[in-house]
């Protein structure tokens, strides 16, 4: 069973106890293990209709025409909607998160297989499929552009000729650093090492596929929608923008989300459908989407081509780092990024370390693929950063001949540097390396590892030991930096405490599996004293928590948690107020401890938060100039990211005879600051490396030559299972944010950013005895024997 | 057509028609909504619910081919206000994070531990391997219905007068939580 290793010397004075109750179990739980979850597709209205989706078989195809006649007639059919339907209502277009806009329902051309073509909206689901088959469109099928190498070549295929003067596929050009000041250093560096990096596209796959529910009321022209997203305010907006339904008219409810990953951060064709559906027939709409359509049409995950440089002496110091980054973005820009970072937080790249230079120039392009871009618990793009400059670490300490370890060691951002500047213009917080770095050497017992492995290696038996260390920026904004649409990236709390002393709490973020009606009753009870059992937590709901952007890029610590902690200290200054005047001493005699305000140096002399709260709102007098009623609401604007980082340590074996590859053993150690709920940070880490595993070894959406998506199934698209992982080693230290209130940094996906470098570093080291220094992801026992006979190719 | 079947102890009869799913005919149907829907192809088995006792993936059997059987879903998991001791393991041990993958798992490991009520971990991990949870990296799962055999072991032994506690740690979430130095 897993062993938690905790160093205690390195613990900050604020660490010694965990926040609020620490380890509790969860308050949503009773609920789900009775099967009474309420997701978006256990919503049953009255009278509610089924709406399914046509897709296009095809991936870049002209619409020639589409005959729905049959399919109105199909018995059960409500309404049938093509594009050209949309386009008379000014709704065929919708902007994306990234200022591109998608089309709703194809009008002139589909762009990518699985685009949405149609929709029939019927009395239940099997009566609405079966009007899809009904439905006849004509394509005059066009070349597609599959692979982004081409993508620029004269002569492609322009997809987006739907933009005005487009006539090519570039999407977007950027680049961060200073290009001069490291190709100097890289002239004069002792040992340049070069690797060309693939990140294959993979997908998030929640369990619960997206889909809504959307009642709109034409009387009061109220629009109700349960969806399954990740950013419900966020959401509302852009349907006011997009349907011209007043916001305050708009009610959007997430309900229990089934895992989002990023998945359910974009708004997708098939919400606003549902929305049209509704408006149309007058009745409630419901919109599921099947596994299929989960996995070809929404928000996939990197699909990054990379060429990685790293620039060093001869005795391993670390100089500079560059790199050159072909992006594929599909058909239509989607990415939910913050608007001034097309790349998300790619700058990143510069890892841990502390070095001179460097420079990153990326080119994004259009391709005839699903949209997206960032999800799968990317923290924005961080996991193709962190994985490429672990990996091309791991390939400079193959050079030089160095142990991993001892390099990343050497080369370290050094305690007392931080806040710590990058080259690239990050500042990260706080950070103390080296321990976190020895915390895991010592749980894994690295150098007997090393020596296992030599003795191994002379029985011709392929074992392999990888590192990764990774240093994260999550937590957006602030909202000057950071903005979707528009939109800054800060989050409200509200904070209501009721006369017998029990609370609520409303939240902007929303959990998808997080536990956030524990943790964050959690941050208050430690702030005011209540105990978490008796403060409710309400989320996902725009009409009933204040505004904010949502859970996504593990901001919800972060900035949410921020938001909680001071709210809760808002009331308790309102309290304290209220306590001088019940004890007739004056504010600056209080002292608060646990729930209540005693009088200095008369301890015996106190008010509970409960006795304030009746206070608060009975019949006796408050001081002069305070109102009755006790509650707070205010909306964080975060002074930074925070910057959790992690040491991982992964131990492969490889099957010499068929290639297999399996995880004995995985060590990891992560610091995300001040711990709130060490249960639940645990379960966080468990999953990502779950997800890194899958990404590492089996997972990629692929595509043939025309365009088709080879993982459209679960029997296609490979996620592990109970049986391909190991039992998981975690540990931790805790170096806390300065500028957090409670020093909490995120850690949603620090698992799934650190562990997938880990693994490749581990099987490549396994395949040190063939001479391999680095082979591309998913590491499938095909891929692998193709390695150990030196003809590994790129997996795109 | 007509077809009657028993679900969590209650007969039941509905006319249906003959293409209907059974996952569809226990969520749209009865309104029994803690069977989920996942993938459509038995991969994910978020749909999982018991035959006859045996699980089976409800997405890939027709409601018709379950008439006149017996069904046991989630909802017929608990004895009454009681949680079946799967159920606690899985609260205890941290065994669900979103909990959309957690009703099918808890059908396969109380059928497994109706079988062998004292697996290994890898005999657990065997059980459920043909299930998909994307949250919790199956760990907790595997120590969730460890709990669970070891409670019901403890509570066998306490009925033949052995009082053993339990080799499994707890949490008590009335009072000071166990292993919080606050």
């Amino acid at each position: 069973m897993t062993t938690v290793h905790e160093r205690v010397d390195t613990f900050h004075d604020n660490d010694q106890k965990p926040v609020g109750y620490g380890r509790m179990l969860r308050k949503e739980d009773p609920r789900f293990v009775r099967g009474r979850g309420r997701y978006v597709d256990d919503v049953q209205l009255p009278g509610m209709l089924h709406l399914a989706i046509l897709r296009s078989p095809v991936a870049h195809a002209r619409i020639v025409g589409i005959d729905t006649s049959a399919a109105e007639a199909s018995p059960g059919v409500k309404a049938v909607v093509t594009g050209a339907m949309l386009a008379e209502l000014n709704l065929a277009w919708m902007p994306t998160l990234s200022n591109d806009v998608q089309a709703v329902l194809a009008t002139d051309k589909v762009r990518f297989q699985g685009q949405e073509v149609a929709f029939v909206v019927a009395e239940d689901r099997y009566a609405a499929r079966d009007a899809l088959e009904l439905i006849d469109v004509e394509y005059d099928i066009l070349d597609p552009v599959v692979d982004a190498r081409r993508a620029l070549e004269p002569g492609a295929p322009v997809i987006r000729d739907d933009l005005e003067g487009k006539t090519d596929n570039h999407c977007f050009d950027w680049e961060t650093g200073d290009e001069a000041a490291t190709e100097a250093v890289f002239a004069r560096a002792d040992v340049v090492v070069t690797e060309d990096i693939v990140y294959p596209r993979v997908h998030p796959a929640p369990m619960e596929t997206c889909g809504a529910v959307a009642d709109f009321d034409a009387v009061d022209g109220r629009l109700r929608l349960w969806s399954t997203t990740q950013a419900p305010h966020a959401h509302r907006t852009l349907y006011a923008i997009v349907a011209g339904i007043p916001e305050h008219k708009i009610q959007v409810i997430a309900p229990d989300i089934g895992g989002g990953f990023g998945n359910k951060v974009p708004i997708y064709p098939g919400y606003v459908c549902a929305i049209v559906g509704s408006i149309v027939t007058g009745k409630p709409v419901k919109w599921m989407e099947d596994r299929s359509e989960n996995l070809i049409s929404t928000g996939f995950a990197r699909d990054y081509i990379m060429r990685g440089e790293i620039a060093a002496t001869r005795d391993g110091r670390i100089l500079a780092i560059r790199t050159n980054v072909l992006a594929d973005h599909g058909a239509f820009n989607g990415t939910a990024a913050p608007v001034k970072y097309p790349a998300g937080f790619f700058g990143v790249f510069t890892g841990s370390y502390d070095i001179e230079a460097a420079y990153c120039k990326m080119t994004a392009v259009y391709t005839n693929k699903a949209p997206g871009g960032v999800a799968y618990a990317c923290s924005f793009r961080i996991t193709e950063a962190v994985y490429l400059v672990e990996r091309i670490v791991d390939c400079l300490a193959d050079e030089l001949g160095m142990d991993p370890a001892e390099l990343r060691l050497k080369n370290f951002i050094q305690p007392e540097q931080f806040p710590y500047t990058t080259k690239t213009g990050w500042v990260y917080d706080s950070g103390d390396y080296e321990p976190t770095m020895r915390l895991a050497m010592e749980m894994a017992g690295y150098a007997e590892l090393r020596r296992e492995q030599e003795e191994k290696r002379a029985r011709g038996e392929l074992m392999g030991i990888g590192i990764a260390f990774f240093t994260e920026a999550v937590g957006a904004g602030p909202r000057k930096n950071m903005d979707i649409l528009g939109l800054g990236m800060a989050d409200g709390c509200e904070l209501r405490v009721h006369p017998t002393g029990k609370a609520v709490v409303r939240l902007s973020v929303q959990s998808q599996g997080q536990g956030h009606e524990t943790t964050f009753a959690q941050i208050v009870a430690e702030e005011i004293g209540i105990p978490p059992a008796d403060i409710d937590v309400v989320h996902g709901d725009t009409d009933n928590t204040p505004f904010g952007l949502g859970t996504y890029g593990s901001r919800s610590t972060p900035v949410s948690g921020a938001a909680a902690a001071l709210v809760a200290r808002k009331v308790r200054d309102k309290a304290r107020i209220i306590a001088s005047g019940m004890l007739e001493v004056s504010v600056a005699d209080l002292e608060w401890s646990k729930g209540a305000f005693h009088v200095t140096g008369d301890p015996g002399k106190s008010v509970t938060i409960q006795d304030i709260a009746l206070r608060a709102h009975g019949a006796g007098d408050l001081p002069e100039g305070v109102e009755g009623g006790l509650e707070a609401q205010i909306c964080y604007n975060p002074s930074n990211l925070t910057y959790p980082h992690g040491a991982y340590i992964c131990v492969v074996d490889v099957d010499p005879g068929t290639a297999q590859v399996t995880v004995r053993r995985f060590i990891a150690v992560d610091d995300c600051g001040t711990r709130i709920n060490p249960m639940i940070i645990e379960g966080q880490v468990h999953g990502g490396l779950t997800d890194g595993v899958g990404m590492a070894l089996m997972e990629m959406i692929a595509f043939d030559e025309d365009g088709n998506c080879l993982g459209a199934s679960m029997m296609d698209y490979l996620i592990p299972t109970a049986l391909e992982v190991p039992d998981w080693e975690t540990g931790f230290t805790v170096t806390p944010s300065p500028h957090h209130p409670i020093g909490a940094k995120g850690v949603g996906e620090s698992a799934t950013v650190g562990s997938p470098p880990a693994i490749v570093n581990a099987v490549v080291d396994a395949l040190k005895p063939f001479g391999v220094r680095h082979a591309d992801m998913p590491l499938t026992p095909s891929r692998v024997w193709d390695a150990m006979r030196g003809h590994a190719q790129p997996p795109i | 057509m007509r077809v009657t079947m028993t679900v969590n102890d209650v007969e039941v009869t509905r006319e249906i028609e003959g293409r209907l799913l059974l996952v569809h005919f226990l969520r749209d149907t009865l309104g029994l909504t803690g069977t989920h829907w996942g993938c459509d192809t038995s991969n994910c088995g978020t749909c999982v619910v018991w035959l006859d006792g045996e699980p089976v993936k409800s997405c890939t059997v027709l409601a018709a081919m379950a008439g006149g059987h017996q069904v046991r879903t989630v909802e017929g998991l608990a004895k009454g206000a009681e949680l079946d001791p799967v159920q606690q393991g899985f609260m205890q041990c941290h065994g669900l994070q979103c909990g959309f993958c957690t009703p099918g798992m808890m059908m396969t490991a109380r059928a497994l531990l109706d079988r062998n009520p004292d697996p290994s971990e890898a005999e657990i991990r065997e059980a459920i391997s043909g299930q998909i949870c994307r949250c919790t990296g199956y760990a907790t799962i595997v120590r969730s219905v460890r709990w669970a055999a070891v409670h019901e072991a403890n509570a066998a032994a306490q009925l033949t007068e052995t009082t053993e506690s339990p080799a499994v740690g707890e949490i008590d979430n009335a009072g000071q939580p166990a292993g919080s130095p606050a």
